[in-house]
């Protein structure tokens, strides 16, 4: 019996990167632009969605894909907001991963869609770890969570393609340093896109949807679609 | 109405499919090895990776339970988390501040501590090798 050392040096998500590589390229065939909506529970993610898909329902062909540990309320919102909607119950998982969205596009009609929005779990430490294939992530924060997220969650910060901060109107009521929160967040991600807004009042939401209808739009173009 | 997909595990952390990645990837290692028994995993986490050494441990008995991996001992090399300022050229760890607290420049670099990964195993083998010849 000999006992021996063997050298490895393989990244343990590998498969995982593999998985979401595989989505990314079934998403780029279909021209679907997707993005990855991630949030601690209670930011605003699901009102975020309904607003987004309510406002675009007549200029882009929108579908959601709602992960969530049990229930399918959120999905529902979704439907009743003008999306095809389809609700990913994890079984207690606290992320999506890639394989968990390879199923829910295999239900999707990807040829009848232009913007693909996936709800994530809410949970601001896991998903940042498990890659799902979407082209950007976009983390959704808001005021009453508190100024010091960007300092707590480092690894969510740094990983997003652009930041939601949700419910502004609250800003008078509650202890929000918009200059310290928005320290943070520039130190993690230089240059991130920002958009301070309120789903309640409406506040923000057009340089929001702009954003989203530019990228989908640029995207689409960029493959002659 | 929206449709619905429904898994039916019910376990709350992303350790456990990491655990079941880190075991595929210790028995394929193994085997490619002609390796008998994995006796023990080095396992590299950085700092920053938001992996829990303790809750991987938690799952590792139960997931290598009948598999060449059986009672193998988990072994964490822990990497601390450095950042670099890129104006003054400053390195500081995360736990200081994540703005670089000797010029508060937020033009940062991550330069060590998101590593994870499996970096070696050690096996018992009777000798031969089941690789291909090359």
């Amino acid at each position: 019996m000999i006992n021996e050392r063997v050298p490895v040096v393989e990244r343990i998500l590998g498969a995982n990167e593999r998985l979401a590589a595989d989505n990314r390229a079934r998403l780029d065939e279909a021209g679907v632009f997707s993005l990855n909506f991630l949030a601690s529970p209670g930011a605003g993610k699901t009102s975020l969605v309904e607003q987004t898909v309510s406002r675009l329902a007549g200029q882009l062909r929108l579908a959601v894909i709602d992960g969530d540990i049990a229930t399918s309320l959120d999905a529902d919102r979704a439907a009743a907001a003008g999306a095809t909607a389809v609700q990913i119950n994890t079984g207690g998982d606290c992320h999506l991963d890639a394989v968990m969205l390879q199923g829910a596009l295999d239900v999707l009609d990807l040829s009848a869609i232009d913007l693909l929005i996936v709800e994530n779990v809410g949970n601001l430490v896991c998903p940042a770890n498990f890659a799902l294939g979407t082209h950007r992530s976009v983390l959704v924060a808001s005021v009453p969570e508190g100024d010091d997220k960007p300092y707590k969650y480092p690894g969510a910060y740094r990983g997003v393609d652009a930041l939601v901060i949700n419910k502004v109107d609250l800003l008078p009521y509650v202890d929000f340093d918009m200059e310290y929160f928005q320290r943070g967040a520039a130190a993690l991600n230089p240059g991130l896109a920002t958009f301070p807004l309120s789903c309640r009042t409406g506040e923000g939401l057009d340089q929001w949807l702009e954003w989203v209808t530019n990228m989908t739009r640029h995207f689409k173009t960029t493959r002659g679609m | 109405m929206s449709r619905s997909i429904n898994r039916s595990t019910a376990i709350i952390m992303h350790e456990l499919p990491v655990t079941e990645s880190l075991l595929e990837i210790a028995l394929r290692h193994g085997r490619d090895a002609g390796a008998e028994a994995v006796t023990d995993l080095h396992v590299v986490i950085g700092e920053l990776s938001s992996i829990v050494d303790e809750s991987v441990q938690f799952y590792w008995d139960m997931i290598s339970e009948g598999t060449a991996a059986a009672g193998s001992r988990l072994h964490f090399r822990r990497i601390p988390g450095r950042l670099g300022c890129r104006t003054c050229g400053n390195t500081y760890s995360p736990r200081e501040d994540l703005p670089c607290p000797a010029c508060g420049g937020v033009d940062i670099e991550v330069l060590a501590g998101e590593e994870f990964y499996l970096e070696a195993i050690d096996i018992t083998a009777t000798g031969q090798t089941q690789r291909e010849p090359a």
